[in-house]
């Protein structure tokens, strides 16, 4: 177990933070690009002040606290999202040599993290008291509880192929083939699992605006709702960052780019990836998305860990 | 499965398309005559008001902002005593042109309907009644319509016989 | 008299109110109105088997069961012709006809496993292009018709989907005419289904309405332009199932049907309490409809009911309080004001109103006491109402309701003309005389409802109608026999009819040989009946007439022991027989109170006391009275003598329960929120907070209303959880109206006096009949949706037609016989003087609408001929009635000898005929008497 120098810490804790809030103007504009608009593009140059202006007006905001809500339960549901996510990244290899800690059991911190991560989601439909709240906490617990199955079962075959929980080792592992090649099954699973993990659309059923008026979080506002935002975020990047670690060879890559380059750069690919998804794809209905975790997904995840054991027995 | 994955890729191709939208106020798009902007009132060819005051257009309002009341002149036509458009609620969905049957409202490609008091955006009948005949020249209800007012008596509407004469035998 | 009743003629004996929230007809009539019940059938329409009743024709059928098939000639109340066409369905021969053919449903009856198709693409193809043909010459009227959105004729076209026109051909117009202030006609509209003329003639015997030329030029109308006379002409509007004919009134501040905020109401005109439904919009009353009531009005109104609402947005309208020394007061000073006069008072003599809610009145003596409550009528009409409520309770009498009236097949009117005071009834005794023409028509088998054969065969037979009354009637044209006489000879003859009934009865000495006969003959037509009827009331304001009735209900009972007799009294006001009810005082007693010191206080609420007794009277009632308080919605002599007046919500803004003439309590609701400051009446007089505790209240103090809580559900009741809307679902203007006011749209007022909501949101369907604001169902948008609402065709409300009735129930045990009153002696060279009552100006609200006021009569003196000759009197000279007060003399050819009619409460009329008085005709020159 190494600890990253306290710079390095402050480093990244600082950028996936501010990585987190310049998603917001990436993801405005993307989505304006893609649905043939210009986006944001005001406020600075290419509208980069765009998320300077968010911040400094959700700062500014009323902050108001339903009558009828549970007051500490409610303050506190979204600083959980927040600091679940930001500890998610403690485990993250970036490179050799640039990371917080180096756990042996790195790939179950992080699924323990994410799965910490919906009690923000179910206390906060709790306490506002709020009957749109309510279900939109109880579809992200459902949700939670279905998809963080497979998603486990989906990391498996890369745990058997590089024998360690270690998500360095895992990378390391990588040096002769990335493991989207063997474990495909497992990626798209993990895939699919990650973006209903951080609720996503097409995965978004929890604050699903138009049957719910945005479920969990409709009572908040101001800086509280930004904080559910930026956790939204910052749960995109870590997922992205786990998704390179464990089936792109995280920081591997040719040399003419340093590692920590490759590992941005391939995270990058998947957030725009998510982006994309949210531009593109509309949102299931609720028992459509149930049945196709529980009666599409978890088989193929099975199905993928039973052939993964079989090869590795026969080729050992 | 396949149909999502087309999505995908069809959206991630308009990376590359050019934006529809412009770059307002700078830059202004064409509006075209229908497009469906701030309402008014139109007058028949002959400068009446075309409004009967039928009351379908405030029927048909999806947010109810149409308010008016009939009354008759003494020529024996229908028209509102006073006609109401509260903008401040409108959608300007356009329901209520469709709705007209005498084409006397009709959206306008005038949008910027922009106000810092809302009381501002209550349209009263001075306000919105034009002019002209709007979108639709030739038309005139009261010259297909069945009832008589001054200058066109019974029969004298289009596909109209005179009027009969009761007291005569004639088959 | 028999001991024990144990029926009367109409159906069972009532069996308790039924308790529960839907009020309640006690008298449920099996039967279709027109026949007596039949064994019911199964006929096979579109492949499915449905019961039918026997005997109906297969429209009524289908509507009956709730399906829908387009018609116009049909009208429930007045059976079929088979006029129009449009109602053609396929009829197959037995279980193998796969073809069938057409036949026009509303003119085939029923029969025992009758195949029709009602969507074959034959028969939709037939209906289609019958709808087609009639509208080849409509015109394109419809945004400028008032009709628009009630429209059968829409309807209809909707339904037989005819979408697009394809005649190009010229279109037939015509010319309308000027029919009076009621009516609008527009005739390019017509389609011929000739309902106005059989509605105007056959149903309300009108001649002025006909129909003119031939082919497709048939024009409906008078022979020239002019009012249309009949009384009934309103209901044109309803019945004409296009826009020929209009409501002018309405037209001149129009809303279409769906803007209209409605509610459930009484009509506040007379006392026969029809159901209506008046309309709102933009805080002013527009219109009245009829609101069907299965028992009462069915499906017409008379046109003061209809046209009578102008006093609620009248010139004369209160609209704020005001002291007579400093001018108008806002609410709170008002109240300050009220409450100060009230403490400051040496004793409160309250004055009631028979135009007012019970409730508001019990409000009123609540806060008087009972000893201080005073009835706030003329003394005769108290003395008659009196007399009236004795018989009631004491006789085997059953007040009967309007459905059983029509029924009636022999009817004698004592000293009442109906159509005047209570006109509604006269349609029905209208009716009743054709029960001689269904009888002929059941024994040569033709239906009822087979309209044109049951005239045919019955030509001009009728059941027996016998009228006597002081001056003609309107129905004379029906009466078998009628009779002129003043209203002591009236009674005598009464009374010898009792005694021609029942020998036991007194006989009358010193008859006419006429009237012996003509009592004998009554007498003879009464007892030979199945279901005989005496028809009288307070109209010519004599005890006497009264006492004869009862006579004559005591000799018939005794003479079909077992069963109660059918009267129906007219009284005046749409509350007489409420406040009679409450046994008040009379006025002679408010002004002995006063005048005696014993109070200095007058609290009036909705009454001029000048239409109630002499001026001379009054004003000195009023001058006694230290302190005058009036509270009304329209200003009035009294009201303008008042030291405060406070301004009262009009029937349409207001809620309570009102009795009529049959004893049936019936609950009214507002319509809209009172106008200016006004309020309810009940509110200015008491704490209570809501209008179902005045009620219960008033139902715990008073053993007689004890019922009248079940009138409708109360405020509480709810719908799955929801009120029901006034407003249509389609209401418009919502965010508008009120914009050039107030941006910020106000929130909804709140109702808490009822369960109606003053909103368009809340239980859609199911309403209760009393709460039922207006009929309304899916492609039906004209008043003919109440098809839907009906147990069958033409039948009572589903859920029972509203209503509890309290009194009349044939439950009295018997009086002593009363003695016949000796003729008058006659007075040299006077006459005696008889209110005549005029549908058209003797009602004191409906005078306020300018229509009505148009129709009313000028003040004049009626005398017959030959007395006009006797004193030297010619038409139209002016005679002196009381000091200063000249009218013309209006010859009026029919009047009794020996008395002088005298319009009865016109307005600019300022001496109503209080009693059987004596007068002496002045000429100018002549000294005053
Ligand atoms: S455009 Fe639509 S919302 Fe606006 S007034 Fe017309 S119908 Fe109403
Ligand atoms: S629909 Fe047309 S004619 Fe009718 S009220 Fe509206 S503007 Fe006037
Ligand atoms: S009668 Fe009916 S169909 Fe004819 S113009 Fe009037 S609303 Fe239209
Ligand atoms: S005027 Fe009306 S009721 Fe009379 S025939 Fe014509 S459409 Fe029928
Ligand atoms: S309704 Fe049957 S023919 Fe007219």
């Amino acid at each position: 177990m190494t600890v990253g120098s306290p710079a390095v810490v402050i480093g990244i804790l600082l950028s996936t933070v501010i990585v987190a809030a310049w998603l917001i103007w990436v993801e405005r504009r993307m989505i304006g690009i893609w649905q043939d608009r210009l986006g944001p593009n005001r406020v600075g140059p290419l509208g980069l002040g765009q998320v300077v202006a968010d911040m400094v007006k959700i700062f500014f905001k009323e902050d108001w606290i339903p009558p009828f809500a549970d007051k500490p339960v409610f303050v506190i549901a979204p600083a959980i999202v927040m600091v679940t996510m930001l500890l998610g990244f403690v485990v993250v290899p970036f490179a050799p040599g640039v990371g917080v800690i180096d756990f042996n059991f790195g790939l179950l911190y992080f699924f323990a993290l994410s799965s910490l991560a919906v009690y923000s989601q179910v206390l906060a439909g709790y306490a506002s008291n709020n009957k749109y709240s309510l279900l939109g906490s109880l579809r992200a617990a459902a949700q939670s509880i279905s998809y963080e199955v497979f998603m486990g079962l989906a990391a498996m075959g890369v745990v058997m192929l590089a024998g360690s929980f270690n998500l360095r080792e895992i990378v390391e592992a990588q040096k002769d083939g990335w493991y989207v090649l063997p474990q495909f099954a497992g990626f798209l699973a993990f895939l699919v699992a990650a973006v209903a993990e951080c609720h996503r659309a097409p995965f978004d059923l929890p604050e699903a605006e138009q049957e719910i008026t945005g479920g969990f979080h409709t009572e908040y506002s101001g800086m509280k709702f930004g904080m559910f935002f930026v956790g939204e975020y910052l749960g995109i990047t870590l997922n992205s960052a786990i998704l390179v670690t464990l089936f792109f060879g995280g920081w591997l890559g040719p040399a003419f780019l340093p590692p920590l380059a490759w590992f941005i750069l391939k995270t990058l690919v998947f957030i725009l990836f998510f982006i994309l998804l949210r531009a593109a794809l509309a949102r299931p209905r609720y028992d459509q998305f149930m049945s196709f975790g529980w009666k599409v997904m978890l088989p193929l995840t099975l199905a993928n860990i039973v052939v993964t054991g079989a090869v590795g027995l026969s080729v050992p | 499965m396949i149909s999502q994955l087309r999505t995908l890729w069809i959206v991630l191709k308009h990376t590359f398309s050019r934006a529809d939208t412009v770059q307002y106020p700078e830059q202004r798009p064409k509006l075209y005559p229908r497009y469906r902007g701030r309402i008014v009132l139109t007058r028949d060819p002959d400068g009446e008001e075309r409004c009967v005051a039928c009351n379908l257009c405030a029927a048909v309002c999806p947010v109810d902002c149409i308010a008016l009341q009939k009354t008759e002149d003494v020529d024996g036509r229908w028209y509102p005593e006073f006609f109401r458009i509260n903008f401040s609620r409108c959608i300007l969905c356009g329901l209520c042109e469709e709705a007209c049957p005498t084409y006397a409202i009709q959206l306008t490609p005038d949008f910027e309907l922009c106000e810092y008091d809302r009381r501002n955006l209550v349209y009263e009948k001075e306000h919105l009644l034009i002019q002209g005949t709007g979108k639709y020249p030739g038309y005139s209800f009261y010259r297909v319509a069945g009832k008589a007012i001054a200058g066109k008596d019974k029969g004298q509407a289009e596909n109209e016989a005179p009027p009969i004469d009761v007291h005569s035998l004639l088959p | 008299m028999p001991d024990k009743i144990v029926g009367n003629d109409f159906g069972p004996p009532k069996a308790g109110p039924k308790d529960g929230l839907q009020g309640g007809s006690p008298h449920k009539i099996v039967g279709n109105g027109f026949g007596p019940p039949k064994a019911g059938l199964h006929i096979e329409i579109d492949g499915k088997s449905h019961p039918v009743k026997a005997g109906e024709n297969l429209l009524q059928a289908i509507l009956s069961l709730g399906l829908d098939l387009p018609y116009f000639c049909w009208h429930p109340a007045m059976g079929s012709v088979g006029a129009c066409r449009q109602c053609g369905v396929i009829q197959f021969k037995d279980a193998n006809d796969a073809q069938g053919r057409v036949v026009m449903a509303c003119m085939t009856p029923v029969a025992e496993g009758m195949r029709i198709s009602l969507q074959g693409p034959d028969a939709k193809a037939f209906r289609a292009g019958i709808l087609e043909l009639l509208m080849t010459n409509h015109p394109h009227d419809c945004p400028v018709c008032e009709e628009g959105g009630e429209c059968h004729l829409q309807d209809m076209t909707v339904m037989t989907g005819h979408t697009v026109r394809q005649y190009r051909g010229l279109k037939r117009t015509h010319r309308n005419q000027d029919l009076g202030p009621f009516i609008n006609h527009e005739m390019n509209r017509c389609i011929a289904c000739y309902r106005c003329v059989r509605y105007y003639q056959d149903y309300c015997g009108g001649d002025d309405l006909q129909v003119f030329a031939s082919h497709n030029h048939v024009y409906f109308g008078r022979q020239e332009d002019g009012v249309l006379e009949n009384e009934f002409s309103g209901n044109l509007v309803e019945v004409c199932p296009t826009g020929v004919f209009t409501d002018k009134t309405f037209s001149r501040h129009y809303s279409r049907k769906w803007d209209l905020q409605t509610a459930p109401s009484v009509c506040v005109h007379c006392g026969i309490g029809c159901n209506t439904s008046p309309g709102e919009r933009y805080g002013s009353l527009r219109r009245i409809v009829n609101r069907y009531h299965g028992e009462i009005n069915g499906y017409f109104l008379c046109d003061r009911g209809r046209f009578g609402y102008g006093f609620v947005n009248g010139p004369a309208r209160l609209y704020q309080a005001r002291s007579a020394e400093t001018g108008p007061l806002d609410v709170s000073t008002a109240e300050n004001r009220l409450r100060a006069m009230l403490e400051d008072a040496k004793g409160i003599v309250g004055i009631g109103s028979p135009r007012a809610s019970l409730e508001a009145n019990f409000a009123l003596r609540e806060r008087v006491g009972a000893e201080r409550f005073h009835a706030g009528i003329g003394d005769a009409e108290h003395g008659c109402l009196r007399t009236l409520l004795d018989l009631v309770r004491n006789l085997p009498l059953h007040l009967v309701s309007l459905r059983e009236a029509e029924r009636a097949d022999a009817v004698l009117i004592l000293g009442e003309d109906p159509t005047q005071t209570a006109p509604r009834l006269a349609l029905a005794l209208r009716q009743a005389v054709r029960n001689r023409a269904l009888a002929i028509a059941d024994e040569l088998g033709i239906p009822h409802w087979q309209d044109a054969a049951v005239r045919e065969a019955a030509q001009a037979e009728k059941s027996p109608l016998f009228i006597a009354s002081p001056a003609p009637t309107r129905l004379d044209d029906i009466a078998a026999r009628t009779c002129r006489a003043s209203p002591r000879t009236i009674a005598r003859l009464g009374f010898a009819v009792a005694h021609g009934i029942c020998p036991e009865a007194p006989a009358v000495m010193g008859l006419t040989p006429e009237h012996e006969a003509l009592a004998a003959e009554i007498a003879q037509a009464l007892t030979s009946a199945e279901r005989p009827l005496i028809v009288a009331g307070t109209g010519c304001l004599s005890e006497d007439v009264l006492r004869a009735v009862g006579q004559i209900a005591a000799a018939l009972a005794a003479a079909r022991p077992g069963r109660a007799t059918a009267v129906h009294f007219a009284v005046p006001e749409c509350n007489s027989l409420g406040l009679a009810l409450m046994d008040a005082q009379s006025l002679a007693h408010a002004a002995h109170t006063i005048e005696s010191g014993e109070a200095d206080t007058l609290l009036i609420l909705e009454n001029d006391l000048y239409r109630r007794a002499d001026r001379t009277t009054v004003d000195a009632l009023l001058t006694r009275a230290r302190q005058v308080i009036v509270i009304d919605h329209t200003l009035h002599a009294t009201a303008e003598r008042a030291h405060l007046v406070l301004p009262a919500a009009s029937f349409a803004e207001t809620e309570g329960t009102l009795v009529s003439s049959e004893g049936r309590a019936q609950r009214f609701f507002a319509a809209m929120q009172p106008a200016g400051d006004s309020r309810d009446g009940w509110r200015w007089l008491g704490p209570w907070p809501c209008l179902d505790d005045l009620t219960r209240a008033l139902a715990d103090s008073l053993p007689v209303f004890q019922q009248i809580t079940a009138c409708a559900p109360g405020a509480a009741f709810r719908i799955a959880g929801q009120k029901i809307p006034r407003q249509p679902h389609r209401y418009s203007g919502r965010t508008a109206m009120l914009a050039d006011i107030r941006i910020h749209e106000p929130k909804q007022p709140e109702d808490t006096d009822s369960a109606l909501a003053f909103s368009m949101e809340g239980a859609a369907n199911d309403h209760p009949p009393a709460l039922n604001p207006f009929v309304w169902a899916p492609g039906w948008n004209s008043n003919q949706a109440v098809g839907k609402f009906q147990d069958e065709a033409g039948g009572h409300l589903s859920g029972g037609d509203p209503g509890i009735r309290l009194i009349g129930d044939g439950a009295g045990t018997g009086l002593p016989w009363s003695v016949p009153p000796e003729t008058e002696a006659s007075i040299a060279d006077a006459l005696r003087l008889v209110p005549l009552h005029h549908i058209f100006g003797s009602d004191e609200t409906s005078m306020h609408s300018s229509a009505v006021a148009e129709r009313a009569p000028h003040p004049y003196v009626a005398l017959n001929p030959e007395d006009a000759a006797r004193l030297g009197l010619a038409e139209g000279e002016e005679v002196e009635l009381a000091p200063d007060v000249w009218l013309p003399v209006k010859c009026l050819p029919g009047l009794a000898a020996g008395i002088a009619g005298v319009p009865a409460g016109l307005p600019d009329l300022p001496v109503p005929v209080t009693a059987w008085q004596s007068w002496k005709p002045n000429k100018p020159g002549d000294e005053t008497s």
